[in-house]
């Protein structure tokens, strides 16, 4: 670890003031589950440590019957909350998935979005070459193990997964993110926030420096109610996902009037299955239906030496899901 | 490797071989017409009864203190930096900024390093106990991708890590053997001074002509040992004399290895090792401690050096992978006519042995042909080494998922074959076994876990969306001696007896155990007993390694326990009741000694010692050369039985149930044997469908040096897992008993294999087992 | 402001690079909390911060300004063991006993999130208020705790009798 300063930050403007003044060196630290690791492993070299755990913490209804999450809830807290629970159950079911228990209770919301990839050729500073860590040095993964790695939207410089499984139902539910910056407030959708890699796999999102997450705020999204997460993994607990579905079914007389489909574990940032949805919105609700509006959102993906599995993986779990979803009832009837 | 190392090695093989010939005709304690340990006899002692742990309470509170917890006056701190490369030159080494860093004591290279002499290479010689025979930083070259080339001592070890990451360093490349097609050389292998082959008749014609076949290829990765303890040491000169608090299963040979190594004599280096977390054949002698000794001498300072988990990837090596050919033919009956195992394994120049899998298949079963041979490879790596059961862990897999195989092709059930093919005496050398019980180890486990209900045919039992199958397979380990063992008994005149023996806890639960056996070989309470160990000034040279050390320590007290009533009966003298009496017409009973067929002929040990004037007797014994496996073949054994649940959609492999059916000789304590069994079958459940070395080719370093990406079973991977045993002692083994802390990985991973087969009807022979083999 | 440790107030460090398992384990020599990975991935290191579990391995001790951090060296009372350490013992539920602070602390503030209702990803049903105390639901709760000796059967022992008979809070310490 570089020798860095620290300083906790009363609200969002004082940490936004504090980090701005430190230039490009400053960071924001949540419950550090991620960024105290990368400091360590000198991936990250910040000069100030700005701590924003004392920023909200609070998850309130919003006017239109939605959530107002803080940044600063811990993960356990959102997963927990009873109206998480009943409204979005996918989103407390991915937590839930995600890390462990004691890390749950360490790591906020902002914190687990902003989490880097766990590619271990990003993590081998010392060793290996990462366009991510060093731009322009090369890519490592692409001809070494790439298990993990990305079958979507993965570009020539990286082929990195983003980790977290909270994410994958914050793109499903159709989120918005709440920023405070040097420019002031503004809000953001989820699904715009994080990026693919193209040519500058170094930028994980869109954020400009200072930027700092306030909050992030769901929909009211009836369907969500009845909605679901299915992570597979390589072992039964406390693993990165190989490949997660987030999905909330609406079906009216046999016909699907609203599906939410996010996948993780396969490509850069969360994956809104967009193509997925389109294909089966006003089809019917059988699982030819769900293979080919599956078959339509893995079309393009693109496969590494050690991955191809993925493509056939996220196939057959998406139409898992969205069969016990359809099956079982759990599917919402839009009310 | 130099032609002076290979006429050592051939030289060793020679002495080895000529030992063995001249030990044939000789005598001992448990040889034939010598006299089983009486202990076996006994039946109400303490052996057998589920004591808890002597260590638990301190364990529980964390108080058990571990070798980088130990605090030491003035201090330092140490971090080591690695090379990224895998073999070459060190060009430039820029030290300069890291000199210059807040807290900085010392930046030590190969520029101002002391003068070292290379590691002793463990089986190299008695004592030798170094994983690795490489220079130590004594030279800019660079032998393996993650090799130390320099290290930082700080007054903090944040300060240390920080000084650490500002070296800078270029190398001169060149051509490195990272992958078995680059590899430098291949030859057959060897093992404590023996060729990895046996040929028995001509197994290659004979399979050809077999009516029933099968040939596979199965491969399994390296692996790593992952103790959560990672190596560390804190140690300090003081003058000439060195004390290492370490984590070692090995403390006097680390004594005397580090004396080779800095030109001491063997009195001058202490060794500490009270409590080790976790070992499973990696905590021994590596850079680590080498170069804090070097270090600490440098800079006049104590130093601590707590590996990260990264640095353990990096320095200690694991097991390597194989690649194995399992051919077995077998006639109409199902008796088999060849036994063909071989295949290729990597090690380094530096290593002691290659991973020798066709062990598990010397001892296995009856048959006419063999042909076993382990080829090894030599790669520029970290240098690999013994993880639990060398040999046999991965060895059965191979094996026992090809008799699974062939019972399929027989339509047999998989337990009839492999009873059918039961030897009578060791396949290979001939000797008769000296306790065998396998098929009592197979019906008892079968009963125990519903093997009958079974169906043989695959993909016939699904539940949901999950496939249900039982698979079983052999578990075996061979009963190990090492020549060296020593205790020391010190009973004093309140009936107190200390048991001082240098051997080792790592969880196997060494002091629990020998407290017992000491409690019921010298007639006392357990609370009269104490057992001191882990320190190189305590008598013996005991490997905590092979499962050996219940056996070299028991045999060890055994001995001293024979000097201890000589010395009792000569101080008895002629005042006492046993007055006349000889060694061999006496026990040890109710804290004294009696004769043994007339008990009201007894007096105390504090009697005795009281009326002869002493505080104290102190006796030591040596446990005599292992003699015993000349004359008998001895292995452990046991039958594993699994049931998996595989999902239809996604590949995901689940363990439901698991039973291992043991029989190791007499069981000393069930609550910490049961622990050593259900550890080494959660280990093997980790091999059959997790754990992985990532070795990348390219460039021979290890990506996944982490607990994140080295997936160890978590708990939600572990179901409740019964083990059972058949108790029967071993006439030829102290106690009665062979070890036990090996055997549970042996076996297990086929018999998730066989299960996983049975569920899926998908054999799967490239491990581990990941769902993307399933899907 | 300080740091409480095991109700004893302590100086928070001078150089924010210290985690809360370095400042206990080098600055306060409470080694009874472990280092395994040092990066979050197998629960050795393991404490309860005002009674939640945590990892004091990815906790910068700077950042635990005026909380109450109890490690297992305060986890018994007056010197007796916490019945949860007894059950440890009677059921094995270690080998090396490396892991071991770290799982009993876990299973503490385990305990206590499964009687406020906290659901776990085999939670069959999102919506319940009370959670049974099954052995799958011990399992997936303590995964986070690492243990390469396998003595895993022994501690899901040792957890589920000391709180299957007791599920309710203890008495405060």
């Amino acid at each position: 670890m570089m020798p860095f300063t620290y300083t906790q930050a009363a609200d969002a403007d004082a940490a936004v003031r504090l980090a701005g003044g430190q230039q490009a060196g400053a960071r924001y630290l949540g419950g550090g589950t991620n960024l105290v690791d990368l400091i360590r492993e000198t991936i990250e070299r910040p000069t100030a440590l700005v701590d924003v755990t004392g920023l909200s913490d609070g998850i309130t209804e919003t006017d239109g019957g939605g959530l107002l999450i803080g940044a600063a809830v811990r993960n356990t807290a959102l997963a927990e909350h009873r109206l998480v629970r009943s409204r979005y159950p996918m989103l407390a079911r991915a937590i839930l998935a995600g890390a462990s228990p004691q890390i749950r209770n360490m790591a906020t919301v902002a914190g687990n979005i902003l989490q880097r990839t766990r590619c271990a050729y990003f993590y081998d500073q010392a060793g290996s070459r990462c366009n991510k860590r060093e731009p322009g040095q090369g890519c490592d993964a692409i001809d070494g193990f790439n298990r993990m790695h990305a079958i979507l939207g993965a570009s020539p410089s990286c082929v990195a997964t983003h980790p977290s499984d909270m994410c994958v139902a914050l793109a499903a539910l159709d989120a918005t993110v709440h920023l405070t910056g040097t420019q002031g407030e503004r809000r953001l959708p989820f699904a715009d926030l994080h990026r693919l890699p193209g040519d500058e796999p170094d930028r994980d999102t869109v954020l400009q420096p200072g930027d700092l997450i306030t909050a992030v705020e769901l929909p009211a999204l009836p369907t969500a109610a009845r909605s679901a997460y299915r992570k597979v993994r390589d072992r039964s607990s406390y693993a990165f996902a190989l490949v997660s579905v987030a999905a909330a079914l609406a079906v009216e007389n046999g016909t699907v009037t609203d599906v939410r489909l996010a996948l993780g574990g396969v490509a850069h940032k969360p994956w809104r299955a967009s193509k997925a949805e389109q294909a089966l919105r006003g089809q019917p609700a059988t699982e030819a239906a769900f293979q080919a509006a599956a078959a339509a959102e893995l079309a393009e993906a693109t496969p590494l030496r050690d991955n191809a599995f993925k493509v056939e993986l996220a196939q057959r779990v998406i139409v898992a899901v969205l069969g016990e979803l359809a099956e079982s009832g759990l599917a919402g009837d839009g009310a | 490797m130099s032609i002076v190392d290979k006429g050592k090695e051939a030289a060793q093989g020679i002495a080895q071989s000529v030992m063995k010939k001249a030990v044939e005709l000789a005598p001992g304690a448990l040889l034939p017409g010598g006299r089983p340990d009486p202990l076996i006899r006994r039946q109400h002692g303490h052996i057998g009864k589920p004591v808890s742990r002597v260590d638990g309470p301190l364990k529980v509170r964390g108080a058990a203190p571990f070798a980088a917890e130990i605090a030491l006056d003035g201090m330092v701190y140490a971090a080591l930096a690695y090379s990224t490369i895998a073999k070459g030159r060190i060009v430039t080494l820029d030290t300069g900024a890291a000199e210059a860093a807040p807290g900085v004591v010392l930046v030590m290279t190969h520029r101002n390093a002391p003068r070292l002499n290379p590691p002793p290479r463990f089986l190299s010689g008695d004592k030798a106990a170094a994983g690795d025979d490489s220079p130590v930083m004594q030279d800019d070259r660079v032998r393996w991708n993650g090799e130390p080339i320099a290290l930082v001592l700080a007054e903090t070890q944040e300060q240390a890590d920080h000084a650490r990451s500002l070296i800078r360093v270029t190398y001169a490349e060149e051509p490195a053997a990272t992958s078995l097609p680059t590899a430098d050389g291949c030859e057959v292998g060897t093992f404590m001074g023996e060729p990895l082959r046996a040929v028995v008749g001509d197994a290659d014609a004979a399979f050809a002509a077999a009516p029933h076949k099968v040939e596979a290829v199965y491969t399994t990765p390296g692996h790593n040992h992952n103790a959560l303890e990672p190596h560390g040491a804190t140690l300090v000169w003081r003058g000439d004399e060195l004390f290492i608090h370490d984590a070692t299963q090995a403390v006097a040979h680390t004594a005397w290895s580090m004396a080779q190594i800095f030109d001491l004599e063997e009195a001058q280096v202490h060794v500490s090792s009270p409590f080790v977390g976790g070992g499973f054949g990696a905590k021994g002698l590596w850079q680590h401690q080498i170069l804090a000794a070097a270090a600490a001498r440098l800079a006049g300072r104590p130093v601590r050096i707590a590996l990260s988990r990264e640095g353990v990837y990096r320095i200690v090596g694991g097991r390597s992978p194989t690649e194995q050919r399992v051919a077995l033919g077998a006639d109409a009956d199902g008796r088999l006519t060849a036994i063909i195992h071989r295949g290729v394994t990597p090690k380094t120049r530096h290593s002691p042995m290659p991973e020798p899998f066709i062990l598990p298949t010397q001892s296995a079963y009856a048959a006419k042909t063999f042909a076993l041979e382990v080829q090894t490879c030599y790669l520029d790596m970290v240098a690999n080494t013994f993880m639990r059961a060398p040999g046999e862990a991965v060895g059965t897999v191979a094996l026992e998922c090809a008799m699974d195989e062939l019972a399929e092709q027989l339509g047999m059930d998989p337990v009839e074959l492999r009873i059918l093919n039961e030897p009578e005496k060791d396949p290979l050398s001939g000797r008769p076994f000296s306790s065998r019980n396998i098929v009592a180890a197979y019906r008892a486990g079968a009963q125990r876990f519903g093997w009958e209900r079974r169906n043989p045919v695959p993909r016939s039992r699904r539940e949901g969306d999950w496939l249900v199958g039982m698979g079983c397979a052999t578990a075996t380990y061979p009963y190990h001696r090492m020549p060296g063992g020593a205790a020391r008994i010190t009973l004093d005149a309140a009936g107190h007896a200390r048991i001082d023996v240098a051997a080792h806890e790592m969880g196997m639960g060494t002091a629990t155990t020998h407290t017992q056996v000491a409690a019921d070989r010298l007639g006392l309470p357990l609370e009269a007993v104490t057992v001191r160990y882990g320190d190189s000034s305590l008598p013996g040279v005991i490997l905590a390694g092979g499962s050996q050390q219940t056996a070299s320590v028991g045999l060890s007290v055994m001995m001293a326990h024979q000097e201890l009533v000589g010395e009792l009966l000569k101080l008895a003298g002629n005042d006492s009741p046993l007055a006349g009496l000889g060694a061999d017409e006496v026990e040890c009973a109710d804290a004294g000694l009696r004769k043994l067929d007339e008990p009201g002929r007894f007096e105390s040990y504090a009697s005795i010692l009281a009326r002869s004037g002493r505080s104290e007797l102190v006796v030591e014994g040596s446990a005599p050369m292992p003699l015993e496996t000349m004359h008998w073949s001895m292995h452990s054994h046991g039958a594993m039985f699994c049931e998996v649940r595989v999902n239809a959609i996604t590949g995901e492999t689940r363990v439901s149930r698991f039973l291992g059916s043991f029989d190791c000789g007499r069981i000393l304590n069930p609550k910490t044997a049961a622990s050593q069994f259900r550890g080494g079958i959660i280990m093997g459940l980790g091999l059959a469908l997790m754990e992985e070395t990532q070795f990348d080719g390219r460039n021979g370093r290890i990506m996944n040096r982490n607990l994140s990406d080295y997936h160890l079973p978590v708990h939600l991977d572990v179901p409740e897992i019964e083990v059972i045993w058949t108790d029967i002692p071993d006439p030829h083994a102290p106690m009665g008993a062979r070890g036990i802390g090996e055997i549970g990985i042996t076996g297990t991973g086929a018999a998730v294999a066989n299960a996983i087969h049975n569920a899926t009807g998908r054999r799967v022979r490239e491990f581990p087992i990941t769902l993307d083999k399933l899907l | 402001m300080g740091i409480t440790v095991n109700g004893t107030d302590v100086d928070l460090p001078d150089d924010p690079r210290v985690s809360l398992l370095d400042l206990l384990r080098e600055k306060l020599h409470l080694s009874g909390t472990k280092k395994g990975c040092d990066q979050g991935a197998c629960g050795a290191c393991t404490v309860l911060v005002d009674g939640q579990r945590i990892l004091s391995c990815l906790a910068l001790a700077v950042q635990y300004e005026g909380r109450s951090v109890t490690t297992i060296e305060g986890v018994g009372a007056d010197g007796a063991l916490h019945p949860l350490q007894q059950a440890f013992i009677e059921h094995d539920g270690f080998q090396c006993g490396y892991c071991t602070p770290g799982q009993i602390c876990s299973a503490i503030g385990m305990i206590e999130e499964l009687r406020r209702g906290v659901p776990s990803h085999i939670t069959g049903d999102l919506h319940a208020t009370s959670i049974p105390y099954s052995r799958d639901e011990l399992r997936e709760r303590m995964s986070g705790n690492l243990c390469r000796c396998g003595a895993h059967n022994g501690i899901i022992d040792a957890i589920a009798e000391t709180y299957r008979a007791n599920p309710q809070p203890e008495a405060a310490e």
